[in-house]
């Protein structure tokens, strides 16, 4: 069974000046371990999406199954990364890591150590007691990973989490959040505008439509490389990303 | 960061730019620090010389010396009964006030509804000048201190109301949407994000209030007193004893400055925990 279900969603907007439909009639599975990109054209409804996955937004037909069952927000089974890293500002690296586990009251000794492992291991045990504004851009997103993970939710959604991190660290914070993502044998699904980090991060990119967004494509890419930047490397990558591009622009 | 001084033997006489630069600042503070009590004093020797050389009448206009004897006769005992008064009342009501209005902001905040009904009527007792309702006041919970009390609540609630919610509502929607992500309750985005997320507009609120709690006990002891600054004032203007007018001014001028240093302790120790620059 596939680990998300998304079955024959509808979604439908409702506003004063009117009725938008958001998403029709979409239709995908995402399997566990997989690393998913979302990719369409801006406005097509791909954070839309995100919220129904997420549980915040219930579609208006069909039906959003992780595990078989319905998400609900409650259920603390998805794991939202957004475009900032919304760290607060008030709190220690190590207590924003905490944040999820003391919503949803788990708290123990067992997850706040491996919370604080996951610091440890991917380098910011020595800034548990550091409040966000004396990281870097880079470290706060690579915090902001962390405090997703703590929590183990059973799939992450990333939000293009890293059009907020300048250039030259983007490719940095990709190949990071990539590995962590990787050994820590989690599953992810990244909407990005930006075709070149679907190509280098994702096993499969799902191509959607504009408004009403529905499947257009799904692409499996097939180049074998440790990591996003190495990918980058690959004399097939621009091949992907001319055959992604079309797809999106056509 | 802190200069390594090095022995005074070994001092050059040349100054580095580093310590030029701190020099210039000292300077600059000192020389402020300077004119400001410079300026005191000068208004205090203008007015004593204009009042000795009968340039102003100091009947009508006091003069620092009458004041300072005023100050020096006046039983002690008495005026501390007429600070405790005013004091009482004005920290009764910044406290009720301020907690009030937090509480109300709060509901507010969570009922949307709630909060869409009553705006027209919180614009309404914005606008509306308080000191207006004195008399109803003064019906409804008698003339005394009580009256001076809801005076200083009226006038420093409804900004309190306004500026907090202002601050709930205008919190980040990522990070609400990210505590809703992970399951949060309202409760919990309420204690985990939107008060701490406020400290900062919550401590300016309150050095607000401070100086709009002062402003409802004086109008409030003014309109019913029998004891307090503003009793004093009213009864010194009444009586035409101007010294006695300007010294409750000036004992009135530096209790609301102590109250308002206080508030501002606050402030910086809350910007230490939180991490606040500036």
């Amino acid at each position: 069974m596939a680990l998300l279900d998304i079955d024959h969603v509808d979604l439908i907007y409702q506003t004063e000046k009117s009725e938008t439909e958001a998403v029709r009639d979409l239709t995908f599975t995402v399997d566990e371990g997989e690393f998913i990109a979302l990719v369409g054209p801006s406005g097509c409804g791909k954070t839309t999406l995100l919220s129904m996955i997420a549980g915040l937004l219930p579609p208006t037909n069909g039906a959003v199954k992780i595990d078989g069952e319905p998400v609900v927000a409650s259920s603390g089974s998805v794991g939202y990364m957004l475009q900032r890293d919304n760290l607060f500002e008030w709190r220690t690296i190590e207590s924003n890591v905490m944040l999820g586990l003391s919503v949803q009251k788990k708290l123990t000794d067992e997850s706040k150590n491996y919370a604080l492992g996951m610091l440890d291991k991917y380098g910011l045990g020595e800034f548990r007691n550091s409040y966000p504004t004396e990281l870097s851009g880079g470290m706060r997103q690579r915090a902001a990973l962390i405090r997703t993970l703590a929590f183990k939710p059973r799939m992450l959604l990333l939000d293009e989490p890293f059009s907020a991190v300048d250039f030259q660290t983007r490719m940095t914070v990709c190949d990071d959040v990539h590995s962590i993502i990787k050994s820590e044998h989690k599953t992810a699904l990244l909407v990005t505008h930006d075709i070149s980090e679907a190509v280098s991060m994702a096993d499969r990119i799902v191509v959607l439509t504009k408004r009403p967004a529905t499947v257009k494509t799904i692409f499996d890419i097939d180049i074998t490389a440790p990591s996003p930047l190495r990918r980058r490397e690959n004399p097939r990558f621009s091949e992907w990303f001319d055959r992604v591009w079309k797809e999106v622009s056509l | 960061m802190k200069i390594k001084r090095p022995f005074p033997c070994l001092i050059d006489r040349k100054r580095t730019p580093r310590q030029i630069f701190l020099a210039k600042r000292r300077n600059d503070k000192i020389t402020t620090v300077l004119l400001q009590i410079g300026l005191l004093l000068a208004f205090i020797g203008l007015w004593e010389l204009a009042a000795s050389l009968d340039w102003i009448d100091s009947f009508i206009t006091s003069c620092p010396s009458r004041i300072f004897k005023t100050l020096s006769t006046i039983d002690a005992a008495d005026l501390f009964k007429h600070i405790a008064y005013t004091l009482v009342e004005c920290i009764i009501g910044f406290i009720a006030a301020s907690t009030l209005g937090i509480v109300i902001a709060v509901l507010l905040w969570r009922f949307a509804k709630l909060r869409r009904v009553l705006e027209p009527y919180i614009v309404v007792l914005n606008a509306l000048p308080k000191i207006a309702l004195g008399p109803i006041i003064i019906i409804w919970v008698g003339a005394g201190a009580q009256a001076i009390v809801v005076m200083t609540v009226l006038i420093c609630i409804i900004v309190t109301v306004i500026s907090v919610l202002n601050g709930f509502m205008s919190v980040d929607e990522g990070k609400i949407l990210l505590l809703r992500s992970m399951g949060a309750s309202k409760l919990q985005i309420l204690t985990k994000l939107i008060i701490p997320a406020n400290v900062p507009a919550l401590v300016n609120m309150l050095k607000i209030n401070v100086g709009l709690a002062w402003v409802g006990t004086i109008m409030g002891e003014y309109l019913v007193s029998t004891a307090g600054l503003g009793y004093l004032i009213i009864y010194g203007s009444q009586v035409f004893k101007m010294d006695l007018v300007m010294a409750s001014t000036v004992v009135l001028c530096i209790l609301a400055t102590i109250m308002y240093l206080a508030v501002a302790g606050v402030e910086r120790l809350t910007k230490k925990r939180y991490h606040i620059d500036a």
